[in-house]
């Protein structure tokens, strides 16, 4: 029995799939057999129907707006991270200046604010941006901070003794050195941008998923504001393992030993 | 000692103290330190944990500044990091995404931005010198500790220094692991005869490896408390040990580091 487990674990995605699979049967059985209403809790079934309804090309323009405010959001958070972390991690004064700051505003809830950026900034790109960003950049900023400063202290000594320009102490010993910090930021951060994305479609928008569900909702069609909101976790699912991917293509070494 | 006066020491300390500032106030780490340590000379420095060993190792280094007294090397006063020092540490903190090759020529790449083929050539001649040449081009991931500390040497002799600090760089080591390191650095040491300062805990490892022991007095205010030479020829070996002269030298050694002796 516990043989036949190891087996079924080693193949990737199979133990989840399956789990997914008899939720979804266990979902389906009980919605018809408590005949729960559709506004509640549509079934799988009802919700596959509610992709119908509207077309593949209107899908698709919705998930590109959300995909592409999430993307310029998460992007913005990473070009803004880079220096700043490497600011904190150089310069104490910056270090104790900065981070209290960085911690209140990661303390308020971005979610709150963002009907205020809505109304000075306008409802534009530039506010979806700025309120994606705003929601993702905290976790990239501390672990890519974490990471650098977690390079062992004989690296730096090595550095100093070399005299080598100090911009390469951190080209070619804490950026790299923090290479695996980096990654599990990127992996938060870019499902948080995708929250990001919605967040301000709630608030301000005329197309995208955040806004479709939100438009669905409102008229009561309960089976395709779910079929957005599968569209969302596919979204981000698909965000996530393009990060995870790409640190297993690119950085095997950061990778802990046993998920080599 | 006998010391010609007119040939310049490879490292000297005169009068130097060091000074630091704590949240406890000022700790007086050196004091009055005196040594001079000769070209080709295998020093190794014991004493009490905390005594300012490492410190001692950093101003040699140009990392630290002295508070006071001066340190030379080759008869220069020593206000930087100089090129002519390879630095062991006590952890070999390898880079775990370059392979062996490219961490012994990262000094080069990191100082000058590229690597020649003569500088890989010669990482190349360094790991087979440390017994590493079949593994250059793996990373270091799933090496032991020792030959994590043998890349860690090739790395410091790349550039061909004069002087190699040591600091315990055998210390994380295991028993064995750590007995054949020292002969295998004392063959080192024979074939290129640096200037070596190698600091350690280890009174065996001292007595193999050294011409001369220096003991550190207990911090704060640590300084030189014992100038000691080593009688064994070398090659040494298991048996160097079983002199009687090396046998007082380390039943000395002993005493005096055990007892707390060192004033
Ligand atoms: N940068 C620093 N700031 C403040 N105090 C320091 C600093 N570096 C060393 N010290 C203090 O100076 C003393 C000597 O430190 P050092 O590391 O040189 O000792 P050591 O002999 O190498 O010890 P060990 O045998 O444990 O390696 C210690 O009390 C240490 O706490
Ligand atoms: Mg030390």
């Amino acid at each position: 029995m516990t043989a036949t487990l190891t087996r079924v674990n080693r193949v990737p995605g199979l133990l989840p799939g399956l789990t997914f699979l008899i939720i979804l049967v266990l979902w389906e059985t009980s919605t018809r057999v408590f005949t729960i209403p559709t506004f509640l809790l549509p079934a799988p079934s009802r919700i596959l129907e509610g992709f119908d309804a509207v077309t593949v090309s209107r899908w698709l323009a919705h998930a590109w707006a959300t995909l592409r405010v999430a993307m310029l959001g998460f992007l913005t958070a990473i070009v803004v991270s880079l220096p700043l972390a490497i600011a904190l991690t150089r310069f104490k004064l910056v270090s104790s200046g900065i981070y209290p700051l960085l911690v209140v505003i990661q303390s308020t809830p971005i979610v709150a604010v963002a009907p205020i950026i809505i109304v000075t900034m306008g409802s534009g790109d530039v506010s979806r941006v700025l309120i994606t960003f705003m929601i993702s950049f905290f976790p990239l900023v501390v672990s890519m901070t974490t990471g650098m400063k977690a390079t062992p202290d004989e690296l730096i000594e090595l550095s100093h003794s070399l005299k080598a320009p100090a911009i390469r102490e951190f080209t070619q010993i804490r950026i790299p050195y923090a290479i695996p910090y980096i990654f599990s930021g990127l992996k938060i951060s870019v499902t948080l941008s995708v929250i990001g994305a919605v967040v301000a479609e709630f608030v301000a928008a005329e197309k995208g998923i955040g806004y479709f569900i939100q438009f669905s909702t409102s008229l009561f069609k309960i089976p395709q504001a779910w079929a957005g909101l599968g569209i969302l976790v596919l979204m981000s699912l698909t965000l996530f393992q393009i990060i995870a991917q790409t640190q297993r293509y690119f950085f095997p070494w950061s990778l802990p030993r046993e998920s080599k | 000692m006998a010391v010609n006066t007119n040939v310049t020491p490879a490292i000297q300390f005169t009068d130097v103290e060091m000074t630091f500032d704590t949240r406890a106030g000022e700790l007086i780490a050196l004091q009055h330190v005196n040594l001079a340590i000769n070209d080709h000379e295998f020093i190794a420095v014991l004493g009490p944990s905390g005594c300012g060993k490492s410190t001692l190792m950093r101003i040699v280094a140009g990392l630290l500044k002295p508070s006071a007294g001066t340190v030379s090397v080759h008869g220069e006063n020593v206000v930087e990091p100089r090129d002519d020092i390879g630095i062991v540490f006590q952890k070999p903190t390898l880079l775990p995404w370059a392979t062996l090759e490219d961490n012994v020529v990262f000094p080069m790449k990191h100082k000058f931005g590229r690597v020649t083929q003569e500088q890989r050539e010669r990482a190349h001649e360094l790991l087979k010198l440390v017994g590493l040449a079949s593994l250059e081009n793996r990373r270091p991931g799933r090496l032991s500790g020792g030959m994590q500390q043998r890349v860690g040497i090739a790395r410091a002799l790349l550039h061909n220094p004069d002087i190699l600090l040591m600091d315990e760089p055998f210390s994380a080591l295991d028993a064995l692991t750590r007995e054949e390191m020292g002969y295998e650095l004392q063959n080192i040491w024979q074939e290129h005869r640096k200037t070596v300062m190698f600091i350690t805990h280890s009174i065996v490892e001292a007595v193999l490896l050294a011409d001369r022991i220096i003991v550190m007095s207990h911090g704060p205010g640590a300084h030189v408390a014992e100038d000691l030479r080593v009688p064994a020829p070398r090659p040494r070996t298991g048996d160097s040990m079983r002199l009687s002269e090396m046998q007082d030298l380390v039943s000395h050694l002993r005493d005096i580091l055990m007892t707390k002796k060192v004033a």
